[in-house]
């Protein structure tokens, strides 16, 4: 009808110019509309001519949509850019269009071999080839077209009023008029802006024209269709000399670039994946583009059916409301049909009761979508797969079917390379290798892999080419999008040790964030004092790596605090298991609060469990004053929770008593102390039971307790009291605990615990009669037993000694100072007992 | 006012609480609505109404003083094209006036939900006002709300004296915006009971209230609607049923968006309250009230300032509302027993009060709290060391 006549009217008037915006439902609509009636005998297409030759895949049945068009340079897989296209993008319909019509299809825009070159001597992501690539439109002072259209409309958002105007616009009576009408407008904007900062567009402009002019030679003038951004339309139409284009295009950078499609996603699509010219709702805008007609009510349909797979109750009464209620809402707001904002606040208001949770699930799975593409076989290999040949190449580590041991030292720099890499392998679920345990050496430098190349793997390869084009940035991007997923705050933790075993840096800010945020968030102290040792132990390894872990440190530091507030009201009311278990986070949380020290004070050589670590008297004054560190303030703190641990009555005897023990062990209990906390807790008002539950955590178990007993005879003293006031019922009770807790001890241990208990408080005068001196040790020197342990310290210290009885007391008061500057590490039996 | 008419009070306590004039509403004497301690919103605000009547020439539906753009403008303020300056009303999203004075343009029911102190009652009210130019016919919701509050109930003198009849039927707020076509409003419609609650589905879907004792029934008239607001922190106190639930179309009424905004409305609140109890404020008292809006945003909100941690939130809803009634509390302290002015003491025994609801699991996340974002937090020293004292 009209548009044939329309179509012969625009006859002559040069190429037909379709300015449209990347993923406009509406723009797509208009032209296939536009071509169909036009007829062109070629089709010009903003995007890389490099990808001519992959056109025809287009056409193929495998390849769905969403999918992008990739080039990257060839020995350089991270240097890439991406085309995306949706079924809803005026440039994929165009395509579709010129196949079906089986018309050539034309790449026009600057070959990806000079943008992408670009790109790299301006040094920067800043300026991609062009809206479809463009990341980062950081700093520049572009404008937004649309935005200043929208503006000059009186709309506040240019995505409504591009909505409004063009999207919405129903079959339109005449199918080239909005193309003119926006071609106008945005002529009249470029008079005013000039580039609008897009400094380089000028240069692909140059290129468009000449392509456009090329191809106007072989097809005729006015028989050629181009579409592109709307931004183009008035420098395409353009008057200009070809001479003056090609001198724009002179010396250009060219790089060596390769093309392939690669399927993508309509996640990846949605602008809040840093996709510059990407669009808030693809799934909205997949669905205006494929409902046949009343596109409202068949969104809402769609939406009710989704809360309904999610037990949510939905009615079509409930849809009924919506439609209604958006349709009123858009005629109050004066837009002609209801949009994603009029349909939201509606679902918002009808189906979901006011609130935006199970909003969030319609936004996240209908407005952006779950939709992923596919690319047929014969698409070009993914330079993912190029990276790992060529890393395998350098890293002389050929893949081979047949199973084999690789033995690797990380000390070495081949090596090292080769752990990354098949760590980083493991994380995108290539499992090429296995990590097994190692024969002989047990050293942090020293990996074993079992290696082994299956068929399918290439497959995998393929399929990790969503996650980027080189090894490392696909593994990053896996991991972070692993962390966010991830369950449990303990999957969290070991993903950050498998970050560091494969060395991704800038995967652990995120991983970093999520664990501190699950912790944050996660009530149980188990889990917390579960995931704390594991952090522990990676910020060690990554120690020993050399990787940068401060931020690590950050959130185990964190996580440590938060246990400490947490610990107290999660020891309270525990059954005996339960008690066990909470026994075993506190020593786990024990030793990773000592390692977390030292690491945190620098200390590399004191790496000793802190333990029995006591320095003789003023300890804990010196070692405050010569750490003075967030790990010594740790410390500090850690201690003064398990004081009030212990001192808590309603804490589990077991907790309690260990929680004493570690304060012995630290040096933090003053004289006399040990002895009170324990009389305590087997005076006769506790119950026999928990009582024993107490010695148990107190010496029982392979914590050394036996030696404690052996040389503080007033510990013993005291449990030997308790003991043998337990009444004969309360003894068959009581007898098991105390099994456990003194059958874990040595023999020789036992032997002399039993000797000493035979012979009973008399030895060595009574429990309460020992002096100043350190209990089971004479208050007097033995001059003779110190004397002849001279000559071999002189041999160790490498100086001479001479013979005598005051030289001797002499040397012996030098090596008490040295092990209390050694912070007591050589006397550990002196240090326990004070 | 009120000393005239309240005999059963005693004497000592009307001498010694000027500020108790919380008497019963025996205000209600015609003493002239000028004088009326606060006056209905169409009286309020008649002339902005009137103003907003005069220019508005869009569509409006059947027995609606404005058209529905109009009714927006009126809440969320504006100026005319005269020049009239329309003062805003309510303080948030457009959307959502937008889509509550849709949803009375639809017939449906609008149920307005939000925490205590979102304004729900004042979004209500003003909307019946700028719709039917009433927002009196009102049903409090209480426990107690027997069915003749929302149904009708018996003049019993001139049911005994002449029988079931409609002279001797007294109809509720409800009944009379039916038959008026007006907007009814129930206040606090989840402390409801259940059974008294579904007798509002006949009305919001059969749009009919049947008198089976005289064998009538009064018909809603085009224009009726109603009004709901409930508490959405106490849902489980009488939920809706999903039959009457269907019946509505829920607007959920957010805190502050931003913490200036906050901090503003605290901080214009406390102002009112304070001079009203002629408590002294100086402006050091900002960055004391910035601070407990920080508290209570960030606990509510499970996120610090910076959306770089985030901490656990207590069970408190811990409102706008108790924001400012915790800064007027530390002010009473400090004007009473302290120096005059507003100081980390005074405000962390309130915040503590506030967050701390439930004393074992709210503890922990207080003190989680205070350890890891407040301790580390510059110029928060002295504010954490009066916590921890208080926390003790």
């Amino acid at each position: 009808m009209s548009d044939e006549v329309r179509g012969t009217t625009r006859a002559g008037a040069g190429p037909l110019l379709l300015g449209v915006r990347h993923h406009g439902p509406g723009s797509a609509r208009a032209v296939r509309a536009a071509l169909e009636a036009g007829l062109p005998r070629a089709v010009l297409i903003e995007g890389p001519p490099e990808a001519d030759a992959l056109v025809e895949l287009a056409a193929d049945e495998a390849m769905r949509p969403p999918v992008a068009l990739l080039a990257h340079v060839v020995d350089e897989p991270g240097r890439s850019a991406f085309w995306p296209l949706a079924e809803f993008s005026p440039e994929w319909v165009a395509i579709r269009w010129a196949a079906d019509a089986g018309v050539p299809v034309r790449f026009m825009d600057l070959p990806a071999a000079h943008s992408l070159a670009q790109q790299e001597t301006e040094d920067a992501a800043a300026g991609e080839p062009g809206e479809p690539g463009a990341a980062g439109d950081a700093g520049a002072v572009r404008i937004d077209p649309l935005a200043v259209l929208a503006e000059t409309a009186g709309y506040d958002d240019p995505e409504r009023w591009w909505e409004d105007v063009v999207e919405h616009r129903g079959g339109g009576e005449d199918v080239f008029a909005p193309f003119e009408a926006l071609g106008e407008a945005m002529a009249a904007l470029r008079e005013e802006y000039g580039t609008g900062g897009h400094d380089r567009d000028l240069v692909r402009e140059a290129y468009m024209r000449i392509q456009v002019r090329a191809a106007q030679r072989e097809f005729g003038a006015d028989d050629v269709a181009v579409v592109c951004g709307a931004w183009h339309v008035p420098a395409l139409r353009r008057k200009t000399t070809v001479a003056a284009d090609r001198a724009l295009l002179k010396g250009l950078p060219k790089a060596k670039v390769d093309m392939t499609w690669v399927p993508w996603t309509h996640r990846r699509l949605s602008r809040a994946s840093g996709y510059g010219a990407g669009i808030a709702s693809p799934g909205w805008y997949g669905h205006l583009f494929s409902a046949p007609d009343r596109p409202v009510e068949r969104w809402l349909t769609k939406v009710a059916r989704l809360l309904r797979d999610e037990d949510r109750l939905v009615s079509s009464a409930h849809v009924i409301e919506a439609v209604r209620l958006a349709d009123t809402l858009a005629a109050m707001r004066g837009r002609p049909l209801p949009g994603l904002t009029e349909t939201t606040d509606a679902i918002r208001a009808v189906m979901c009761e006011g609130s935006d949770v199970p909003l969030s699930l319609v936004h996240d799975k209908l407005v952006v979508g779950d939709v992923l593409g596919e690319v047929p076989d014969s698409a070009p290999a993914v330079p993912l797969q190029r990276d790992l040949t060529r890393l395998q190449r350098k890293l002389r580590l050929k893949p081979e079917a047949a199973e084999r041991e690789l033995e690797l030292d990380l000390r070495k720099e081949t090596d090292a390379g080769r752990s990354r890499l098949l760590h980083r392998l493991r994380l995108l679920g290539i499992g090429w290798g296995e990590p097994a345990a190692s024969r002989g050496s047990t050293g942090t430098f020293r990996e074993t892999w079992r290696l082994r190349w299956q068929p399918e793997l290439s497959v995998r390869v393929a399929e990790a080419g969503v996650w980027g084009t080189t090894v490392v940035a696909a593994a990053t991007a896996r991991a972070e999008s692993d962390a966010i997923g991830a369950g449990a705050l303990a999957d969290v933790t070991a993903l950050a040790e498998r970050c560091l075993l494969a060395e991704l840096p800038d995967a652990l800010p995120v991983v970093m964030r999520v664990l501190a945020d699950r912790a944050a968030l996660d009530a149980d102290v188990g889990h917390l004092a579960q995931a704390l040792p594991a952090l522990v132990r990676s910020l060690r390894y990554g120690d020993v790596r050399g990787t940068d872990t401060a931020a690590l440190g950050e959130v185990a530091v964190g996580l440590a605090e938060r246990v400490f507030v947490g610990l107290p009201p999660a020891c309270a009311g525990l059954d005996q298991d339960a008690a066990l278990g909470m026994r075993g986070h506190v020593d786990a949380v024990h030793q990773a609060v000592g390692l977390l020290g030292d690491l945190g004070t620098g200390s590399g050589g004191s790496a000793g469990k802190a333990g029995s670590a006591g320095a003789s008297s003023g300890g804990a004054a010196a070692r405050a004053g010569a750490a003075g560190s967030v790990g010594a303030g740790m410390r500090d703190r850690w201690y003064s929770v398990l004081r009030v641990l212990g001192e808590r009555d309603s804490v589990a005897g077991v907790v309690r008593g260990r929680c004493v023990r570690i304060l012995l062990d630290g040096g933090e209990l003053a004289e006399g102390e040990a002895a009170r906390f324990m009389g305590l807790a087997l005076s006769r008002g506790t119950e026999p039971a928990e009582a024993a539950a107490w010695i148990e955590g107190f010496v029982g178990g392979g914590s050394g307790g036996g030696m404690l007993l052996v040389h503080d005879e007033r510990l013993l003293g005291l449990v030997d009291d308790w003991l043998s006031g337990v009444s004969d019922a309360a003894f068959t009770d009581v007898l098991p605990l105390l099994r456990r807790a003194f059958s874990a001890y040595e023999p020789g241990v036992r032997r002399t615990l039993g000797e000493l208990v035979r012979r009973g408080p008399a030895a060595g005068g009574a429990s309460s009669a020992v002096t100043g001196g350190i209990p089971g040790f004479g208050t007097e020197l033995d001059a003779e037993r110190a004397d002849a342990v001279l000559p071999v310290l002189g041999l160790l210290l490498g100086v001479g000694v001479e013979g005598g009885a005051d030289s001797g007391s002499g040397a012996r008061a030098g090596v008490g100072a040295r092990a209390s500057d050694g912070r007591g590490d050589g006397n550990e039996l002196v240090g326990v007992g004070r | 006012m009120t000393v005239s008419v309240d005999s059963t009070t005693s004497t000592t306590e009307n001498q010694s609480a000027p500020v108790s004039t919380s008497a019963p509403a025996s205000a209600a004497a015609p003493a002239g609505e000028a004088e009326a301690l606060r006056p209905h919103a169409e009286h309020a605000f008649a002339a902005e109404l009137a103003a907003l009547a005069a220019q508005d020439d869009r569509p409006r539906p059947a027995r609606w003083r404005l058209s529905p753009w109009a009714v927006a403008t009126y809440l969320l303020g504006g100026t005319l094209p005269d020049g009239t300056v329309i003062s805003p009303k309510y303080v948030g999203p457009r959307r959502i006036v937008e889509v509550a004075v849709t949803t009375l343009a639809t017939d449906r029911a609008l149920l307005l939900l939000g925490v205590p102190g979102t304004a729900k009652t004042w979004v209500s009210e003003h909307l019946a006002a700028a719709v039917s130019g009433d927002s009196t016919l009102l049903v409090q919701g209480t426990a107690g709300t027997p069915e003749e509050a929302i149904r009708y109930g018996w003049n019993y003198a001139q049911l005994l004296a002449h029988g079931p009849s409609r002279d001797a039927l007294v109809p509720s707020p409800v009944m009379r915006a039916m038959a008026d076509g007006m907007t009814a409003r129930v206040e606090e419609l989840t402390r409801i009971p259940a059974d008294v609650q579904d007798t509002l589905i006949t009305i919001l879907s059969e749009k009919t209230l049947p008198i089976p004792e005289l064998g009538q029934e009064v018909q809603a008239v085009r224009g009726f609607n109603l009004i709901a607001t409930a508490n959405n922190r106490d849902r489980g106190v009488n939920d809706l049923s999903s039959a009457l639930r269907r019946r509505f179309n829920t607007v959920v009424l957010p805190l502050p968006e931003t913490a200036e905004a906050e901090v503003e409305i605290v901080s214009r609140r406390v102002d009112q309250i304070g001079r009203s109890l002629d408590l002294p404020s100086g402006p050091e008292g900002i960055d004391e009230i910035r601070r407990v809006v920080t508290v209570f945003r960030e606990l509510r909100d499970g996120v610090t300032a910076d959306g770089r941690t985030k901490v656990k939130s207590p069970s408190g809803t811990l409102s706008t509302a108790e924001a400012i009634s915790v800064v007027t509390n530390g002010l009473a302290l400090a004007a009473h027993f302290g120096d005059g002015v507003l100081r980390p003491g005074d405000v962390a025994a309130g915040i503590l009060g506030a967050v701390v609801r439930d004393p074992a699991a709210d503890r922990v996340i207080w003190q989680e709290y205070l350890e890891a974002v407040v301790r580390e937090r510059d110029g928060w020293k002295d504010f954490y060391r009066a916590c921890r004292e208080v926390s003790a």
